[in-house]
């Protein structure tokens, strides 16, 4: 975890001494990867995934990749629970260090429905969801507050503010019938604070640049807690600089200690942004085709014959980072 | 440094769009004050001068409270003409509104289209049928039930026919719903217009119109109990949804994603609007705006969080109808106008204002 996010814990979670007071946002308790395991789904008789595994390791960026009509963004709702596949499994992961461990399992069990999670003092015992527990047949709201999803282009009509916005993310964390709590306000502050929009808050969201209200349904996703953060296509439609800023800060977020699962357009974005990356492939149906570190996905031998591309990789002269150019075959 | 920014930064400032829950409170409490208020009024108000504190006189008696209170026995033309005549009508209208406004706002939010309105799914269509046809029969008792029937079958034929034509193609999603529901709605108006031009004679045609166009003029203590009784049951209910409905705001896929059961709280929902609409029209006829245009003043208002919208549009459209129908029966009295005429006729320039006003804001 980076030195930022200590000092905002230390600000904005002052229960150190123990205690249940309003907790800021302190990022997820240990890093939870996502494992999707023959992930498969079909509409109106047409097969669109085809037993499709994808790996998301805890605390990194993983981009999902691909070109259009792979099913990138249907995987992502399927991973959410906005759909039902018609089979496979979702599954938490542990990181490498705290590995799943049976008995901090059973602990995470026990304490997975208790309304108030436990104060800081016990909360690496007290994590919403077990590892490997299927996300699909979890109750949703719990899972609402394992996973968030910040879907392509959400827009609304609505003269809604950017912090009413934001505290819609609380919802899972609250009985349906009872309105956001002084609690509530103030993790939905922090949310806006940690993507850097707190001047945005009593801004009316249809007034935002593309690039702010990206910012503010990631501040959304934020307030929700999760630990795996899905994002598709978080660049569309944003000039470079507001591309740039939203990359920065899924990697900051990451650096957090979230999980980030993030369906991306531009190969090199991706290139220059993500730890592992997953490619699909159009067929009869999407699969996947590679999976790994950016550096051995992003290949020509991966590319060229899944984008119908000739792909020359070079070197970022100050990164070190692969640079993805194309042409045509 | 974000240490600083969060201790210093002031805990009161909202948005615009935003009630805090004081100024929710605050709200409340003004609407219900200037709904009781208006409801003891409009009762006082009519051809016979009485005086609000003669509504309060009968009133209080009526309850039991006459002893207590050491208070006279009212007048009997008095209380016959509250406790019979103008009290019923009153609540009956405060009730209808009520049940309508929140119905709208529900629908509009469910849809997400804001020409939504509670008879969206052809229940006025259906309920303007059945009525059609008892009054052409002359059966005018057993009216409020062919109401409700013609609603409910109405409402079956729309869920029949969306998926029908869902089968195999994603099921029953909300916009083949709505469809439908025009569908519907507009097979049931060609047959009201049919009874109306085969059977009606006479003074028919007007009772049909003054139906059609809605009414609270034959209001007694029955439609008292079946609009208010619904309402206290179904708009309640409803109005308790705040944060669900709030859920929806951008669309079913970040609700679905913020762990609300998506097509169960929408079915849920569109079923208690109906079955609130149906018991409404079958006591008050189709009277329309209220559900269709109140919502938007609502919003307009207070903004669109719907813990706020919900109640404050109960309120609102309960105050806006016990007004529009007491200008329905005194403007031109002797003669009524249907309230459907009063509620358009106020509200369309209200509403046109507001959206001038708003423009920066839309």
């Amino acid at each position: 975890m980076t030195q930022t996010f200590d000092a905002r814990t230390a600000g904005l979670a002052p229960t150190s001494s123990g205690g249940h007071g309003p907790a800021g946002w302190d990022g997820p308790v240990g890093a939870a990867g996502l494992a999707a395991e023959r992930v498969r789904w079909s509409v109106g008789g047409r097969l669109i995934l085809d037993d499709v595994d994808v790996t998301a390791p805890p605390g990194a960026v993983t981009g999902l990749l691909g070109p259009n009509g792979t099913g990138k963004s249907t995987l992502l709702r399927l991973v959410a629970g906005v759909e039902r596949p018609d089979g496979g499994r979702v599954a938490l992961i542990g990181s490498p260090d705290d590995g799943g461990s049976p008995g901090g399992a059973a602990a995470s069990q026990a304490a997975a429905d208790g309304e108030d999670p436990a104060g800081p003092g016990d909360r690496t015992a007290a994590t919403d969801t077990a590892q490997g527990e299927d996300l699909l047949a979890m109750p949703r709201r719990r899972r609402a507050r394992t996973l968030a999803f910040v879907e392509q282009d959400a827009v609304t009509e609505l003269p809604v503010t950017v912090l009413d916005a934001v505290l819609l993310g609380r919802t899972p964390h609250r009985s349906l019938l009872a309105g956001p709590t002084e609690d509530d306000h103030e993790l939905a502050r922090a949310a806006l604070d940690r993507v850097g929009a707190e001047d945005l808050a009593a801004r009316e969201i249809g007034t935002l640049s593309g690039g702010e209200r990206q910012r503010v349904h990631m501040a959304r996703a934020l307030a929700q807690q999760p630990r795996v953060l899905l994002l598709d296509e978080p660049t569309n439609h944003l000039d470079v600089a507001a591309q740039l800023a939203t990359m920065r800060l899924v990697r900051d977020l990451a650096g957090d200690g979230v999980t980030v699962l993030a369906a991306l357009h531009d190969l090199s974005l991706a290139a220059a942004t993500c730890d592992h990356a997953v490619v699909l492939a159009p067929g009869h149906a999407g699969h996947v085709v590679a999976a790994g570190p950016v550096a051995e996905v992003l290949v020509p031998e991966v590319i060229d014959p899944v984008y119908g591309v000739r792909t020359t990789v070079l070197r970022h002269p100050r990164t070190g980072r692969p640079v993805l150019t194309f042409d045509e075959v | 440094m974000s240490e600083t920014r969060a201790a210093t930064r002031p805990r009161t400032a909202t948005a615009p769009a935003t009630l805090s829950r004081g100024r929710l409170a605050a709200w409340l409490g003004c609407t219900t004050a200037v709904l009781l208020t208006s409801v003891v009024v409009a009762v006082a108000i009519g051809p016979a001068g009485l005086t609000p504190s003669d509504v309060g006189h009968v009133v209080a008696t009526r309850l039991g409270l006459g002893d207590w209170l050491g208070l006279a026995t009212p007048d009997r033309l008095d209380d016959g003409i509250v406790w019979q005549l103008r009290l019923p009508r009153v609540l009956t209208a405060a009730a209808v509104g009520a049940g309508l406004a929140v119905c709208g706002v529900v629908m509009q939010s469910l849809t997400r289209n804001p020409l939504a309105d509670p008879y969206l799914l052809g229940l006025s269509s259906g309920a303007s049928l059945g009525a059609a046809c008892v009054l052409v029969l002359g059966w005018l008792a057993v009216l409020p039930v062919a109401a409700f029937v013609g609603a409910a079958a109405a409402l079956a034929a729309t869920l029949a026919l969306a998926s029908a034509a869902g089968r195999g193609a994603g099921g029953l999603s909300p916009a083949r719903t709505v469809l439908a529901g025009l569908a519907v709605s507009q097979l049931a108006a060609a047959a009201t217009s049919f009874v109306i031009f085969w059977s009606a004679t006479g003074d028919q045609y007007r009772e049909i119109l003054a139906w059609l166009l809605g009414s609270v003029a034959g209001a007694d203590w029955v439609s008292v109990a079946v609009a208010g009784g619904a309402l206290l049951l179904l708009g309640t209910l409803l109005a308790s949804t705040g944060s669900v409905l709030d859920a929806f705001t951008f669309g079913d896929t970040s609700a679905a994603a913020l762990g609300v059961p998506v097509a169960r709280v929408r079915w849920l929902l569109l079923l208690g609007v109906a079955l609130l609409t149906g018991a409404l029209v079958s006591q008050s006829g189709a009277i329309g705006f209220v559900g269709l245009i109140l919502p938007h003043t609502v919003r307009f208002l207070v903004g669109s969080r719907h813990r706020a919208l919900l109640p404050l549009s109960m309120l609102c459209g309960a105050t806006f109808l016990v007004w529009a129908d007491t200008l329905a029966r005194t403007v031109f009295a002797p003669r009524e106008l249907p309230v459907g005429i009063v509620t358009a006729a106020i509200g369309a320039p209200v509403f046109a204002l507001l959206l001038w006003k708003g423009r920066a804001r839309a």
